[in-house]
């Protein structure tokens, strides 16, 4: 099979026998960004299925943030409140493990991907289940969880709706948030009819198009899989380090029944997840929701705290992941990326993840928070990794919008200095192309700079980083609100100039600015 | 596995030597300049705005009429038997016609065969328009309000706060807790919101002042 399947199999295919439970796609071997991100470029369904989502995203959260008056003021305490955290997170590690085992939980801790697989593994043979349910979750995601229970014979069933149809469809997720956000209305309809059956109750004859029948299609074919299966897996948003409670946030109610319905709960949270206090739930509870989809509040959060007699899981384990976050953590830059809170708001806000899909990032963290995370959590020793920190404009969007304050263009330009400086070819290589990808193509070109035109009252007044040497003395200049390229080309000119590119990596604005 | 345990915690001290030894986590300063709460107006008036913005079916009642509304509310929903926790007040269903299930076990096939439930809360938030449920009094365990298709629930006046940092210091950690903004919701097909898939697809709400 191969890995390279960046907008998944066409939807009217059949699995062959032994593929369902077998075959996963993976994000492993992935082409680097400016190759992953030319033919994601080319695909214009999955680009007008983007920019319609992004778009309604958009502005629903520009409307419930705006409502906020103290929104500069939650944030600055998200920030601040992760920030502790993260300084002491030892302290809070040990404090989280206190709580969570008093409460009547077990705790585990993976130093990485492969010690987590196997303890939960282990964890989910002891109930002698060959089944599990789970709910959405990045955390499992980035350690191919499912791929591991698979070659131990246990079948996990995502039951998050965007999650069902990445699985069923052999897919790769391309959003954080709605990891099937590249699918529309009408390729989910014929993944539904075409694949429902091979893994469960199979989806209607007449099933139409219409969301309204998709979701209630969902909702029949996992019915009989909440009400009978005994173990389910989740991640958790966030874990209290002081009373020990896991908290999940969701829509759908397929949390709600994973979390509840089994006898045995394993959550899989990332080190980063803590917060010191219950109080300060305060400001997650507000800027989370917000913030990704854009409501004042998602319909169900579920909160608990180890083991209820009489109420769910009569057995709890969390196990705690490093994978790489720790090397993250050790970088005085890079550390802030650890604030992250998985909203999306930077995905949804970014002109070069809208034009190139989340696939073209290689990794379950795309867009511009993967930009920054995933070199870090992966080390930026193959070109993947090196190119990632190039897949952006710095135009600083992802910025203004991210809750907790992730000054994101900061640490893009402290990872490519980064990049640089390794020696060998491979990664200026890297680094050339992606800005290559970008200047060699008059359209691509054109469309940061219309990107940039349409984004110019978002660009900071000093650069992040090194750059500031240079920002702090001078103004940046005025994005102009036409590019000389759209200018000579409305006036007529018979074919617009060649672009030679003098290699900066920040001339998808700045050639906007010239 | 304690030898993890023991290289993550060494990882995660060996990554932080750039803080100084003497400082302690509350000197990492958090301002907390956000509003308590933001002046919105009358919090139950909000509280049935939110709801009814989320799709919810909203109604306002009194202490004496609370009866006769449960009983209408279930009869327009054509219900034949609804559950209720063990300790739900024996007046909420006074008037109505419907056979009312106190929870004592039901195993999930018994909840899966309830026309709906009926609950109290701990506590509403106006300004998101949630109801915070904490698996105490009148509210039964989790199971109950997520399985059957329709949920009513009653919130009392003197519940409701106006937003979310005045819920938290009335909620119990230690409770598992469930927090209701509207009916189950979907905006994973083209971030388009559905209301109803997997938890209850109707919320009806009796705000009793």
């Amino acid at each position: 099979m191969s890995p390279h399947r960046s907008t998944g199999r066409a939807p009217g295919a059949q699995p062959s026998s032994g593929e369902r439970a077998a075959g996963h796609a993976t994000f492993m071997g992935m082409p680097p960004f400016p190759e992953a991100a030319k033919s994601a470029v080319e695909d214009s369904q999955m680009r007008h299925n983007l920019r319609l989502a992004t778009g309604t995203i958009r502005g629903k959260r520009e409307a419930v943030v705006s409502e906020l008056d103290d929104w500069p003021d939650l944030r600055q305490a998200g920030k601040a409140i992760k920030d502790r955290t993260l300084r002491h997170l030892d302290t809070y590690l040990e404090q989280l493990e206190e709580a969570v085992t008093a409460a009547g939980g077990t705790v585990h801790w993976a130093a990485d991907a492969d010690e987590a697989n196997e303890i939960v593994t282990g964890l989910v043979q002891a109930t002698g289940e060959s089944d599990v349910v789970k709910v959405k979750s990045m955390a499992t995601q980035e350690i191919e969880l499912n791929e591991a229970l698979a070659q131990a014979g246990i079948t996990a069933y995502e039951t998050d709706l965007a999650e069902l149809i990445v699985q069923l469809s052999d897919d790769l997720p391309s959003h954080i948030l709605v990891p099937a956000i590249h699918r529309n209305r009408a390729e989910i309809r014929e993944i539904f009819r075409d694949r429902m059956a091979s893994w469960g109750v199979p989806a209607p004859e007449e099933l139409s198009d219409d969301p309204r029948a998709l979701a209630e299609a969902a909702r029949v074919h996992l019915r009989e899989r909440f009400l009978n299966t005994k173990v389910a897996i989740s991640g958790a948003n966030f874990a209290v380090a002081d009373t020990g409670s896991m908290v999940v946030l969701e829509s759908e109610g397929n949390g709600r029944m994973c979390l509840t319905l089994p006898q045995t709960l394993i959550s899989v949270v990332g080190i980063e997840k803590i917060v010191p206090t219950w109080s300060d739930l305060e400001v997650f509870l507000q800027l989370l929701p917000r913030s990704s989809t854009g409501e004042r509040m998602n319909p169900y959060t579920s909160t608990w705290t180890g083991v209820t007699p009489g109420d769910g899981p009569q057995e709890f384990h969390v196990v705690l992941l490093d994978n790489g976050r720790t090397d993250v953590l050790a970088d005085t830059v890079g550390r802030q990326a650890l604030r992250c809170i998985r909203c999306s708001a930077c995905l949804n806000t970014c002109p070069v993840y809208e034009r190139t899909g989340g696939h073209a990032y290689g990794s379950v963290y795309p867009g511009p928070i993967g930009a920054i995370l995933t070199p870090q959590l992966r080390g930026t020793a193959s070109e993947t990794e090196a190119s990632l920190p190039y897949a952006s404009s710095l135009c600083g969007a992802c910025y203004e919008v991210c809750p907790v304050a992730i000054d994101i263009p900061e640490v893009l330009v402290h990872l490519r200095e980064e990049v640089v400086a390794r020696p060998g070819h491979r990664a200026e290589k890297a680094a050339m192309g992606a800005a290559g990808w970008l200047l060699n193509g008059e359209h691509r070109l054109d469309t940061a700079q219309r990107a940039a035109s349409a984004a110019r009252s978002l660009v900071p007044r000093r650069m992040p980083g090194p750059a500031s040497a240079w920002t702090d003395t001078r103004d940046i200049p005025e994005v102009p609100e036409e590019s000389f390229r759209s200018w000579w080309r409305r006036e007529g000119a018979a074919e617009a100039p060649e672009h030679t590119g003098d290699g900066g990596d920040e001339d998808a604005q700045e050639g906007g600015r010239r | 596995m304690s030898g993890s345990r023991e290289r993550v915690l060494a990882r995660v001290r060996a990554a932080l030597a750039d803080v100084p030894r003497d400082e302690a986590p509350q000197d990492v300063a958090v301002p907390r300049d956000y509003s308590p709460a933001h002046d919105r107006g009358e919090a139950a008036e909000l509280l049935v705005d939110r709801l009814e913005d989320y799709k919810a079916l909203v109604h306002r009642t009194s202490p004496e009429g609370l009866a006769g509304d449960i009983a209408r509310a279930l009869a327009r929903r054509g219900t034949h038997r609804v559950a209720a926790p063990a300790d739900a007040p024996a007046d909420w269903f006074g008037s109505t016609e419907v056979e009312v299930v106190r929870d004592g076990g039901l195993d999930i096939a018994g909840l899966d065969g309830m026309d709906g439930v009926v609950t109290g809360c701990a506590a509403a938030i106006a300004e998101t328009g949630t109801i915070v449920l904490d698996a105490g009094e009148a509210q039964g365990r989790r199971a109950l309000t997520l399985i059957p298709d329709y949920h009513l629930c009653v919130v009392r006046g003197d519940q409701i706060v106006a937003g979310v940092p005045q819920a938290l210091p009335r909620l119990d950690p230690r409770r598992p807790l469930t927090w209701i903004s509207g009916p189950s919701a979907t905006s994973d097909i083209e971030l388009d919101r559905v209301e109803g898939v997997h938890g209850p697809r109707t919320l009806e709400v009796m705000i009793v002042d």
